[in-house]
Protein backbone atom coordinates (compact mmCIF):
# COMPACT_ATOMS: atom_id res chain seq x y z
CA UNK A 1 0.00 0.00 0.00
CA UNK A 2 2.98 2.45 1.19
CA UNK A 3 4.94 1.38 -1.64
CA UNK A 4 1.65 2.06 -4.11
CA UNK A 5 0.99 5.21 -2.94
CA UNK A 6 4.95 6.19 -3.29
CA UNK A 7 4.63 5.27 -6.79
CA UNK A 8 1.49 6.89 -7.43
CA UNK A 9 3.16 10.38 -6.65
CA UNK A 10 6.27 9.41 -8.28
CA UNK A 11 4.43 8.86 -11.43
CA UNK A 12 2.13 11.65 -11.29
CA UNK A 13 5.09 13.94 -10.75
CA UNK A 14 6.56 12.35 -13.73
CA UNK A 15 3.59 12.16 -16.02
CA UNK A 16 2.99 16.15 -15.48
CA UNK A 17 6.10 16.54 -16.92
CA UNK A 18 5.32 14.65 -20.21
CA UNK A 19 1.59 15.56 -20.27
CA UNK A 20 2.62 19.41 -20.84
CA UNK A 21 5.18 18.32 -23.70
CA UNK A 22 1.96 15.71 -25.18
CA UNK A 23 -0.31 18.87 -24.42
CA UNK A 24 2.04 20.92 -26.39
CA UNK A 25 2.48 18.30 -29.39
CA UNK A 26 -1.35 17.99 -29.56
CA UNK A 27 -1.54 21.81 -29.89
CA UNK A 28 0.55 21.97 -33.06
CA UNK A 29 -0.80 18.73 -34.43
CA UNK A 30 -4.38 19.80 -34.26
CA UNK A 31 -3.81 23.27 -36.04
CA UNK A 32 -1.42 21.78 -38.75
CA UNK A 33 -1.12 18.34 -38.90
CA UNK A 34 2.57 18.40 -37.75
CA UNK A 35 3.96 15.70 -35.42
CA UNK A 36 6.59 17.82 -34.25
CA UNK A 37 9.75 15.67 -33.73
CA UNK A 38 12.00 19.04 -33.02
CA UNK A 39 9.62 19.94 -29.77
CA UNK A 40 12.07 18.45 -27.34
CA UNK A 41 14.83 21.16 -28.89
CA UNK A 42 12.55 23.83 -27.02
CA UNK A 43 14.31 21.73 -24.15
CA UNK A 44 17.55 21.82 -25.87
CA UNK A 45 17.50 25.43 -26.65
CA UNK A 46 16.18 26.17 -23.20
CA UNK A 47 18.91 23.98 -21.62
CA UNK A 48 21.90 26.06 -22.88
CA UNK A 49 20.55 29.08 -21.82
CA UNK A 50 19.98 27.95 -18.33
CA UNK A 51 23.59 26.87 -18.70
CA UNK A 52 25.35 29.81 -19.47
CA UNK A 53 22.18 32.19 -17.27
CA UNK A 54 23.76 30.19 -14.13
CA UNK A 55 27.32 30.12 -15.06
CA UNK A 56 26.98 33.85 -14.83
CA UNK A 57 25.69 33.40 -11.44
CA UNK A 58 22.09 34.15 -11.53
CA UNK A 59 19.43 32.32 -9.47
CA UNK A 60 17.03 29.46 -10.64
CA UNK A 61 14.41 31.91 -9.95
CA UNK A 62 15.41 34.36 -12.67
CA UNK A 63 15.86 30.82 -14.47
CA UNK A 64 11.73 29.98 -14.61
CA UNK A 65 11.13 33.38 -16.79
CA UNK A 66 14.24 33.11 -18.78
CA UNK A 67 13.34 29.60 -19.89
CA UNK A 68 9.60 30.33 -20.51
CA UNK A 69 10.71 33.06 -22.47
CA UNK A 70 13.03 31.34 -24.49
CA UNK A 71 11.03 28.39 -25.15
CA UNK A 72 7.99 30.12 -26.58
CA UNK A 73 10.59 32.70 -28.26
CA UNK A 74 12.67 29.24 -29.62
CA UNK A 75 9.20 28.20 -30.71
CA UNK A 76 7.80 31.04 -32.28
CA UNK A 77 11.68 31.30 -34.37
CA UNK A 78 11.39 27.22 -35.48
CA UNK A 79 7.84 28.03 -37.04
CA UNK A 80 9.11 31.47 -38.97
CA UNK A 81 12.07 29.93 -40.26
CA UNK A 82 11.10 26.38 -41.02
CA UNK A 83 7.51 25.31 -40.63
CA UNK A 84 5.71 27.94 -42.23
CA UNK A 85 7.11 27.36 -45.58
CA UNK A 86 5.62 23.98 -45.75
CA UNK A 87 2.65 25.21 -44.37
CA UNK A 88 -0.40 23.10 -46.22
CA UNK A 89 2.02 20.68 -47.63
CA UNK A 90 1.54 16.79 -46.96
CA UNK A 91 1.99 15.09 -43.45
CA UNK A 92 5.08 13.91 -44.65
CA UNK A 93 6.70 16.57 -46.24
CA UNK A 94 5.59 18.22 -41.98
CA UNK A 95 7.27 15.11 -40.33
CA UNK A 96 10.53 15.31 -42.25
CA UNK A 97 11.14 19.14 -41.58
CA UNK A 98 10.41 18.51 -38.07
CA UNK A 99 13.00 16.25 -38.27
CA UNK A 100 15.45 18.49 -40.05
CA UNK A 101 14.61 20.71 -37.42
CA UNK A 102 15.76 18.73 -34.40
CA UNK A 103 18.98 17.52 -36.21
CA UNK A 104 19.87 21.39 -37.24
CA UNK A 105 19.53 22.17 -33.98
CA UNK A 106 21.31 20.13 -32.20
CA UNK A 107 23.70 19.98 -34.63
CA UNK A 108 24.35 24.28 -33.95
CA UNK A 109 25.19 23.48 -30.11
CA UNK A 110 27.21 19.96 -31.91
CA UNK A 111 29.33 22.39 -33.71
CA UNK A 112 29.71 25.70 -32.34
CA UNK A 113 29.12 24.81 -28.11
CA UNK A 114 31.19 21.73 -27.52
CA UNK A 115 29.25 17.97 -27.99
CA UNK A 116 30.20 17.45 -24.27
CA UNK A 117 27.90 17.24 -21.39
CA UNK A 118 27.39 20.48 -19.57
CA UNK A 119 26.15 20.33 -16.22
CA UNK A 120 24.81 23.02 -14.19
CA UNK A 121 23.62 23.26 -10.38
CA UNK A 122 20.39 22.26 -9.32
CA UNK A 123 18.58 24.27 -7.21
CA UNK A 124 19.07 22.86 -3.47
CA UNK A 125 15.16 21.67 -2.65
CA UNK A 126 14.96 19.44 -5.66
CA UNK A 127 16.39 16.38 -3.78
CA UNK A 128 14.42 17.02 -0.59
CA UNK A 129 11.79 14.96 0.68
CA UNK A 130 9.17 14.98 3.73
CA UNK A 131 7.56 12.51 5.29
CA UNK A 132 3.91 11.72 6.14
CA UNK A 133 3.81 8.79 8.22
CA UNK A 134 6.44 6.36 7.13
CA UNK A 135 5.97 7.60 3.06
CA UNK A 136 8.77 9.55 1.96
CA UNK A 137 7.52 12.32 -0.30
CA UNK A 138 9.83 13.99 -2.76
CA UNK A 139 8.86 18.13 -2.75
CA UNK A 140 10.14 18.29 -6.02
CA UNK A 141 6.94 15.87 -7.26
CA UNK A 142 4.69 17.67 -5.32
CA UNK A 143 5.68 20.97 -7.07
CA UNK A 144 5.39 19.70 -10.35
CA UNK A 145 2.15 18.40 -9.64
CA UNK A 146 0.44 21.31 -8.33
CA UNK A 147 2.40 23.48 -10.99
CA UNK A 148 0.91 21.33 -13.73
CA UNK A 149 -2.61 20.95 -12.51
CA UNK A 150 -2.58 25.28 -11.97
CA UNK A 151 -1.12 25.06 -15.83
CA UNK A 152 -3.64 22.51 -17.21
CA UNK A 153 -6.66 24.76 -15.73
CA UNK A 154 -5.15 27.92 -17.26
CA UNK A 155 -4.80 26.58 -20.66
CA UNK A 156 -8.59 25.41 -20.41
CA UNK A 157 -9.64 28.79 -19.24
CA UNK A 158 -7.55 30.05 -22.41
CA UNK A 159 -8.92 27.21 -24.91
CA UNK A 160 -12.70 27.76 -23.49
CA UNK A 161 -13.52 31.40 -22.54
CA UNK A 162 -11.19 33.40 -24.88
CA UNK A 163 -11.86 34.36 -29.07
CA UNK A 164 -8.21 32.98 -29.45
CA UNK A 165 -9.00 29.79 -27.91
CA UNK A 166 -11.94 29.33 -29.80
CA UNK A 167 -10.48 30.39 -32.99
CA UNK A 168 -7.34 27.67 -31.77
CA UNK A 169 -10.66 24.77 -31.72
CA UNK A 170 -12.25 25.71 -34.43
CA UNK A 171 -9.19 25.41 -36.48
CA UNK A 172 -8.05 22.37 -35.17
CA UNK A 173 -11.26 20.61 -36.28
CA UNK A 174 -11.75 22.04 -39.56
CA UNK A 175 -8.65 24.87 -40.99
CA UNK A 176 -10.47 26.03 -43.78
CA UNK A 177 -13.99 26.49 -42.86
CA UNK A 178 -12.16 28.16 -39.76
CA UNK A 179 -10.83 30.36 -42.31
CA UNK A 180 -13.77 31.20 -44.11
CA UNK A 181 -15.18 32.24 -40.91
CA UNK A 182 -12.41 34.57 -40.63
CA UNK A 183 -10.09 33.31 -38.64
CA UNK A 184 -6.68 34.69 -39.35
CA UNK A 185 -4.18 31.16 -40.25
CA UNK A 186 -1.20 33.36 -39.33
CA UNK A 187 -2.46 34.36 -36.43
CA UNK A 188 -3.61 31.45 -35.27
CA UNK A 189 -0.77 28.80 -35.98
CA UNK A 190 1.86 31.50 -34.31
CA UNK A 191 -0.42 31.24 -31.21
CA UNK A 192 -0.21 27.85 -31.37
CA UNK A 193 3.31 27.36 -31.21
CA UNK A 194 3.10 30.25 -28.75
CA UNK A 195 1.14 27.90 -26.16
CA UNK A 196 2.67 25.07 -27.08
CA UNK A 197 6.23 27.03 -26.67
CA UNK A 198 4.76 28.09 -23.04
CA UNK A 199 4.16 24.87 -22.08
CA UNK A 200 7.46 23.30 -23.00
CA UNK A 201 9.06 25.64 -20.84
CA UNK A 202 7.15 25.01 -18.39
CA UNK A 203 7.64 21.38 -18.60
CA UNK A 204 11.64 22.62 -19.26
CA UNK A 205 12.05 24.58 -15.93
CA UNK A 206 11.31 20.76 -14.23
CA UNK A 207 13.05 18.54 -16.48
CA UNK A 208 15.85 20.49 -16.55
CA UNK A 209 15.91 21.37 -12.60
CA UNK A 210 16.35 17.26 -12.38
CA UNK A 211 18.24 16.76 -15.10
CA UNK A 212 21.36 19.14 -14.04
CA UNK A 213 22.89 19.12 -17.84
CA UNK A 214 22.59 19.64 -21.35
CA UNK A 215 23.91 18.35 -24.10
CA UNK A 216 23.05 18.89 -28.04
CA UNK A 217 21.29 15.47 -28.12
CA UNK A 218 19.24 16.54 -24.45
CA UNK A 219 16.07 17.16 -26.75
CA UNK A 220 15.50 13.48 -27.76
CA UNK A 221 14.07 11.80 -24.37
CA UNK A 222 11.83 15.01 -23.95
CA UNK A 223 10.55 15.03 -27.73
CA UNK A 224 9.90 10.94 -27.97
CA UNK A 225 8.03 11.57 -24.18
CA UNK A 226 5.85 14.27 -25.35
CA UNK A 227 5.03 13.04 -29.19
CA UNK A 228 4.28 8.95 -27.57
CA UNK A 229 2.38 10.77 -24.81
CA UNK A 230 -0.11 12.42 -27.44
CA UNK A 231 0.00 9.35 -29.73
CA UNK A 232 -1.58 7.12 -26.65
CA UNK A 233 -3.94 10.00 -26.25
CA UNK A 234 -5.15 9.96 -29.65
CA UNK A 235 -2.89 12.92 -31.08
CA UNK A 236 -5.68 15.18 -32.23
CA UNK A 237 -7.33 15.32 -28.39
CA UNK A 238 -6.18 17.40 -26.15
CA UNK A 239 -7.74 15.92 -23.01
CA UNK A 240 -6.06 12.84 -24.47
CA UNK A 241 -2.63 14.32 -24.84
CA UNK A 242 -2.88 15.08 -21.07
CA UNK A 243 -4.06 11.54 -19.73
CA UNK A 244 -1.54 10.22 -22.13
CA UNK A 245 1.21 11.72 -20.12
CA UNK A 246 -0.13 10.68 -17.18
CA UNK A 247 -0.30 6.89 -18.42
CA UNK A 248 3.46 7.12 -19.80
CA UNK A 249 4.64 8.37 -16.42
CA UNK A 250 2.92 6.12 -13.99
CA UNK A 251 3.29 3.29 -16.50
CA UNK A 252 7.23 3.56 -16.50
CA UNK A 253 6.84 4.23 -12.52
CA UNK A 254 5.31 1.28 -11.65
CA UNK A 255 7.03 -1.06 -14.18
CA UNK A 256 10.37 -0.40 -13.13
CA UNK A 257 9.09 -1.09 -9.21
CA UNK A 258 7.34 -4.31 -10.05
CA UNK A 259 9.88 -5.71 -12.87
CA UNK A 260 11.96 -8.31 -11.35
CA UNK A 261 15.60 -6.59 -10.47
CA UNK A 262 17.12 -8.35 -13.57
CA UNK A 263 15.43 -6.90 -16.04
CA UNK A 264 13.94 -3.87 -14.57
CA UNK A 265 16.45 -1.55 -16.96
CA UNK A 266 14.39 -2.60 -19.59
CA UNK A 267 11.72 -0.73 -18.23
CA UNK A 268 11.84 2.12 -21.77
CA UNK A 269 11.59 -1.26 -23.84
CA UNK A 270 8.96 -3.22 -21.84
CA UNK A 271 6.95 0.45 -22.21
CA UNK A 272 7.49 1.11 -25.77
CA UNK A 273 5.67 -3.10 -25.85
CA UNK A 274 2.94 -1.95 -23.60
CA UNK A 275 2.73 0.76 -26.55
CA UNK A 276 2.48 -0.93 -29.56
CA UNK A 277 -0.09 -3.46 -28.17
CA UNK A 278 -2.20 -0.32 -27.25
CA UNK A 279 -1.63 0.40 -30.89
CA UNK A 280 -2.72 -3.03 -32.70
CA UNK A 281 -5.81 -2.85 -30.10
CA UNK A 282 -6.79 0.69 -30.31
CA UNK A 283 -4.99 2.57 -33.00
CA UNK A 284 -6.84 5.41 -32.59
CA UNK A 285 -5.84 6.27 -28.66
CA UNK A 286 -7.35 6.82 -25.57
CA UNK A 287 -9.35 9.55 -27.11
CA UNK A 288 -10.81 8.80 -30.30
CA UNK A 289 -11.74 12.89 -31.87
CA UNK A 290 -15.20 12.60 -33.88
CA UNK A 291 -14.45 13.81 -37.27
CA UNK A 292 -18.07 12.80 -39.09
CA UNK A 293 -20.56 15.51 -38.93
CA UNK A 294 -24.05 14.01 -38.14
CA UNK A 295 -26.63 14.56 -40.45
CA UNK B 1 -21.35 44.81 -56.13
CA UNK B 2 -19.37 41.65 -57.81
CA UNK B 3 -17.97 41.24 -60.85
CA UNK B 4 -16.49 37.72 -62.33
CA UNK B 5 -14.49 37.83 -65.25
CA UNK B 6 -13.27 35.24 -67.43
CA UNK B 7 -12.62 33.07 -64.24
CA UNK B 8 -10.93 29.55 -65.22
CA UNK B 9 -9.92 27.13 -62.16
CA UNK B 10 -8.41 24.09 -62.37
CA UNK B 11 -7.62 20.93 -60.36
CA UNK B 12 -4.06 19.72 -61.93
CA UNK B 13 -5.15 19.66 -65.89
CA UNK B 14 -8.53 19.48 -65.41
CA UNK B 15 -10.75 22.82 -65.75
CA UNK B 16 -13.26 22.89 -63.32
CA UNK B 17 -14.42 25.95 -64.24
CA UNK B 18 -14.23 27.55 -67.43
CA UNK B 19 -13.96 31.30 -68.58
CA UNK B 20 -16.54 31.89 -66.43
CA UNK B 21 -18.54 35.62 -66.00
CA UNK B 22 -21.12 36.60 -64.03
CA UNK B 23 -22.13 39.17 -62.30
CA UNK B 24 -24.32 40.08 -58.81
CA UNK B 25 -25.37 43.88 -58.00
CA UNK B 26 -26.50 44.82 -54.74
CA UNK B 27 -29.78 43.53 -52.96
CA UNK B 28 -29.98 40.87 -55.29
CA UNK B 29 -30.78 37.19 -55.29
CA UNK B 30 -29.16 35.35 -57.35
CA UNK B 31 -29.17 31.73 -58.22
CA UNK B 32 -26.50 29.29 -59.45
CA UNK B 33 -27.90 26.26 -61.31
CA UNK B 34 -26.79 23.11 -63.07
CA UNK B 35 -26.14 19.54 -62.72
CA UNK B 36 -23.27 17.65 -60.60
CA UNK B 37 -19.83 18.56 -61.70
CA UNK B 38 -20.74 21.70 -63.69
CA UNK B 39 -18.60 23.62 -61.29
CA UNK B 40 -20.88 25.44 -59.09
CA UNK B 41 -18.58 24.80 -55.99
CA UNK B 42 -15.67 25.64 -57.45
CA UNK B 43 -17.08 28.59 -58.70
CA UNK B 44 -18.04 29.85 -54.89
CA UNK B 45 -14.96 28.13 -53.90
CA UNK B 46 -12.87 30.66 -56.23
CA UNK B 47 -14.82 33.83 -54.99
CA UNK B 48 -13.98 32.83 -51.43
CA UNK B 49 -10.68 32.10 -51.89
CA UNK B 50 -10.37 28.54 -51.21
CA UNK B 51 -8.95 27.80 -54.66
CA UNK B 52 -7.33 29.70 -56.70
CA UNK B 53 -8.25 30.89 -60.25
CA UNK B 54 -6.20 30.16 -62.81
CA UNK B 55 -7.46 32.87 -64.95
CA UNK B 56 -9.76 35.95 -64.88
CA UNK B 57 -10.69 38.39 -62.30
CA UNK B 58 -13.38 38.58 -59.39
CA UNK B 59 -14.06 42.58 -58.40
CA UNK B 60 -15.90 43.01 -55.53
CA UNK B 61 -17.11 47.38 -55.09
CA UNK B 62 -14.68 47.86 -57.14
CA UNK B 63 -11.71 46.18 -55.53
CA UNK B 64 -9.86 43.59 -57.14
CA UNK B 65 -9.87 40.09 -54.66
CA UNK B 66 -8.70 37.67 -57.02
CA UNK B 67 -6.85 34.83 -55.19
CA UNK B 68 -6.96 36.53 -52.00
CA UNK B 69 -7.09 34.64 -48.47
CA UNK B 70 -10.44 33.80 -47.36
CA UNK B 71 -9.87 35.37 -44.30
CA UNK B 72 -9.18 38.96 -45.95
CA UNK B 73 -12.71 37.81 -48.15
CA UNK B 74 -14.18 37.83 -45.05
CA UNK B 75 -13.12 40.93 -43.84
CA UNK B 76 -13.73 42.46 -47.40
CA UNK B 77 -17.87 41.57 -46.63
CA UNK B 78 -17.99 38.35 -47.92
CA UNK B 79 -19.56 34.97 -46.60
CA UNK B 80 -20.00 31.61 -47.60
CA UNK B 81 -22.20 28.66 -46.24
CA UNK B 82 -19.80 25.76 -47.11
CA UNK B 83 -21.40 22.31 -48.93
CA UNK B 84 -21.67 20.25 -46.38
CA UNK B 85 -22.32 23.21 -43.91
CA UNK B 86 -19.40 22.48 -42.06
CA UNK B 87 -20.30 23.48 -38.54
CA UNK B 88 -17.99 22.80 -35.94
CA UNK B 89 -19.54 19.63 -34.24
CA UNK B 90 -17.67 19.70 -31.24
CA UNK B 91 -18.21 23.43 -30.23
CA UNK B 92 -21.58 24.01 -29.00
CA UNK B 93 -23.86 26.58 -31.26
CA UNK B 94 -23.04 29.81 -29.30
CA UNK B 95 -19.50 29.10 -29.89
CA UNK B 96 -19.92 28.44 -33.44
CA UNK B 97 -22.16 31.31 -33.33
CA UNK B 98 -19.06 33.23 -31.99
CA UNK B 99 -16.45 31.92 -34.55
CA UNK B 100 -18.80 33.36 -36.90
CA UNK B 101 -18.47 37.03 -35.33
CA UNK B 102 -14.62 36.67 -34.83
CA UNK B 103 -14.45 39.84 -36.99
CA UNK B 104 -16.73 42.02 -35.27
CA UNK B 105 -16.34 43.84 -31.81
CA UNK B 106 -17.39 42.08 -28.62
CA UNK B 107 -19.78 44.53 -28.20
CA UNK B 108 -21.45 44.09 -31.22
CA UNK B 109 -21.21 40.47 -31.18
CA UNK B 110 -23.17 40.00 -28.39
CA UNK B 111 -26.00 41.97 -29.80
CA UNK B 112 -25.57 39.73 -33.11
CA UNK B 113 -25.91 36.04 -30.91
CA UNK B 114 -29.05 37.67 -29.72
CA UNK B 115 -30.34 38.73 -32.99
CA UNK B 116 -29.88 34.97 -34.28
CA UNK B 117 -31.23 33.13 -30.89
CA UNK B 118 -34.60 35.10 -32.35
CA UNK B 119 -34.34 34.80 -35.74
CA UNK B 120 -33.49 31.51 -35.11
CA UNK B 121 -35.42 29.95 -32.43
CA UNK B 122 -34.33 26.34 -32.82
CA UNK B 123 -30.56 27.31 -32.10
CA UNK B 124 -31.64 28.92 -28.94
CA UNK B 125 -33.10 25.68 -27.59
CA UNK B 126 -30.02 24.07 -28.26
CA UNK B 127 -27.24 26.97 -27.43
CA UNK B 128 -24.86 24.97 -25.18
CA UNK B 129 -25.25 21.49 -27.11
CA UNK B 130 -22.21 20.35 -29.05
CA UNK B 131 -23.39 21.07 -32.67
CA UNK B 132 -22.57 17.65 -33.37
CA UNK B 133 -26.09 16.76 -31.93
CA UNK B 134 -28.31 18.78 -33.95
CA UNK B 135 -30.21 17.25 -36.63
CA UNK B 136 -29.53 18.42 -40.46
CA UNK B 137 -32.03 21.20 -40.77
CA UNK B 138 -31.10 22.68 -37.50
CA UNK B 139 -26.99 22.22 -38.29
CA UNK B 140 -27.91 24.20 -41.74
CA UNK B 141 -29.74 26.88 -39.80
CA UNK B 142 -26.31 27.10 -37.69
CA UNK B 143 -24.46 27.31 -41.00
CA UNK B 144 -26.83 29.86 -41.99
CA UNK B 145 -26.17 32.06 -38.84
CA UNK B 146 -22.81 31.77 -38.41
CA UNK B 147 -21.90 33.10 -41.54
CA UNK B 148 -24.62 36.08 -41.02
CA UNK B 149 -22.56 37.15 -37.66
CA UNK B 150 -19.60 38.46 -40.02
CA UNK B 151 -22.49 41.35 -40.96
CA UNK B 152 -21.87 39.62 -44.43
CA UNK B 153 -22.64 42.66 -47.27
CA UNK B 154 -22.13 39.45 -49.50
CA UNK B 155 -24.08 35.77 -48.48
CA UNK B 156 -22.78 32.91 -50.19
CA UNK B 157 -24.68 29.67 -49.92
CA UNK B 158 -23.76 25.90 -51.17
CA UNK B 159 -26.53 23.54 -51.80
CA UNK B 160 -28.30 25.10 -48.41
CA UNK B 161 -30.94 22.64 -49.03
CA UNK B 162 -28.67 19.57 -49.84
CA UNK B 163 -29.51 16.16 -48.04
CA UNK B 164 -32.74 17.59 -46.00
CA UNK B 165 -36.08 16.39 -46.07
CA UNK B 166 -38.55 18.47 -47.72
CA UNK B 167 -40.00 19.82 -44.83
CA UNK B 168 -36.41 21.65 -43.69
CA UNK B 169 -36.18 21.99 -47.82
CA UNK B 170 -39.45 24.55 -47.54
CA UNK B 171 -37.64 26.24 -44.37
CA UNK B 172 -34.50 26.93 -46.08
CA UNK B 173 -35.99 28.53 -48.98
CA UNK B 174 -38.39 30.52 -46.52
CA UNK B 175 -34.98 31.91 -44.88
CA UNK B 176 -33.83 32.60 -48.50
CA UNK B 177 -36.85 34.60 -48.92
CA UNK B 178 -36.77 36.24 -45.44
CA UNK B 179 -33.45 37.54 -46.08
CA UNK B 180 -34.17 38.75 -49.73
CA UNK B 181 -36.52 40.95 -47.45
CA UNK B 182 -34.27 41.88 -45.01
CA UNK B 183 -32.78 43.47 -48.47
CA UNK B 184 -29.08 41.40 -48.22
CA UNK B 185 -27.35 39.87 -51.46
CA UNK B 186 -27.50 36.41 -52.00
CA UNK B 187 -25.77 34.44 -54.09
CA UNK B 188 -26.89 30.51 -54.12
CA UNK B 189 -25.69 27.52 -55.42
CA UNK B 190 -28.80 24.94 -55.59
CA UNK B 191 -29.14 21.53 -57.21
CA UNK B 192 -33.18 22.13 -56.45
CA UNK B 193 -33.53 24.31 -59.72
CA UNK B 194 -37.04 25.14 -59.77
CA UNK B 195 -37.60 26.24 -56.33
CA UNK B 196 -34.40 28.52 -56.44
CA UNK B 197 -35.60 30.02 -59.79
CA UNK B 198 -38.81 30.82 -58.30
CA UNK B 199 -36.84 33.24 -55.45
CA UNK B 200 -33.96 34.31 -57.49
CA UNK B 201 -33.97 38.03 -59.24
CA UNK B 202 -31.79 36.57 -61.73
CA UNK B 203 -29.63 33.30 -62.00
CA UNK B 204 -26.92 31.73 -64.30
CA UNK B 205 -27.02 27.95 -65.68
CA UNK B 206 -24.13 26.55 -65.50
CA UNK B 207 -22.83 23.27 -67.46
CA UNK B 208 -19.50 21.30 -67.70
CA UNK B 209 -17.90 24.59 -65.99
CA UNK B 210 -19.03 27.06 -68.35
CA UNK B 211 -21.99 30.13 -68.25
CA UNK B 212 -24.52 27.85 -70.01
CA UNK B 213 -27.73 30.89 -69.98
CA UNK B 214 -28.54 33.01 -67.65
CA UNK B 215 -31.94 34.97 -66.99
CA UNK B 216 -34.29 36.36 -64.86
CA UNK B 217 -35.19 33.95 -62.12
CA UNK B 218 -38.62 33.84 -64.35
CA UNK B 219 -37.11 34.07 -67.69
CA UNK B 220 -35.12 30.51 -66.92
CA UNK B 221 -38.49 28.78 -65.72
CA UNK B 222 -40.11 28.92 -68.76
CA UNK B 223 -36.71 27.09 -71.13
CA UNK B 224 -37.86 23.89 -71.17
CA UNK B 225 -34.93 23.32 -72.91
CA UNK B 226 -32.64 23.82 -69.99
CA UNK B 227 -34.63 21.41 -67.86
CA UNK B 228 -32.61 18.46 -68.76
CA UNK B 229 -29.71 20.57 -67.16
CA UNK B 230 -31.70 20.99 -64.10
CA UNK B 231 -32.83 17.29 -63.72
CA UNK B 232 -29.42 16.10 -64.42
CA UNK B 233 -28.52 17.94 -61.05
Amino acid sequence: MLSLLQNLIDGLGRGSIYALLALGVAVIFGVMHLLNFAHGELITVSGYVAFWALGAGWSWWVMVPLIIVTSVATSLVIERVAFSRVRGASDFTLLLTSFGVHFVVSAIFLLYVSASVKNFSRPGWVADTFSIGSLNVEIFDMVVIVVTIVTLIGTTLLLQRTMFGLALRAAAADFDTARLMGVKSDSVIRGAFALSGFLAGIAAIFWLMRAGSVQPSAGIDPMLKGVLAALIGGLASLRGAVLGGFALGLAEVFLRSWLPDSIASLTEGVVFVLIALLFIFRPQGLIATATAERV
Amino acid sequence: MLQITGLTTRYGSISALRSASLEVRSGEVVGLIGPNGAGKTTLLGSIAGLLSPAEGTVSFEGTDITGAAPEKLLRAGIALVPEHRRIFVDLTCEENLKIGGITVSKSERAVLLEEMADTFPVLRDKWTTPAGFLSGGEAQQLAIARALMSKPRLLMMDEPSLGLAPVLVDVVFDLIATLKEQGRTLLVVEQNATRMLEVSDRAYVLRSGEVAAEGTGAELLERSDLFDTFVGG
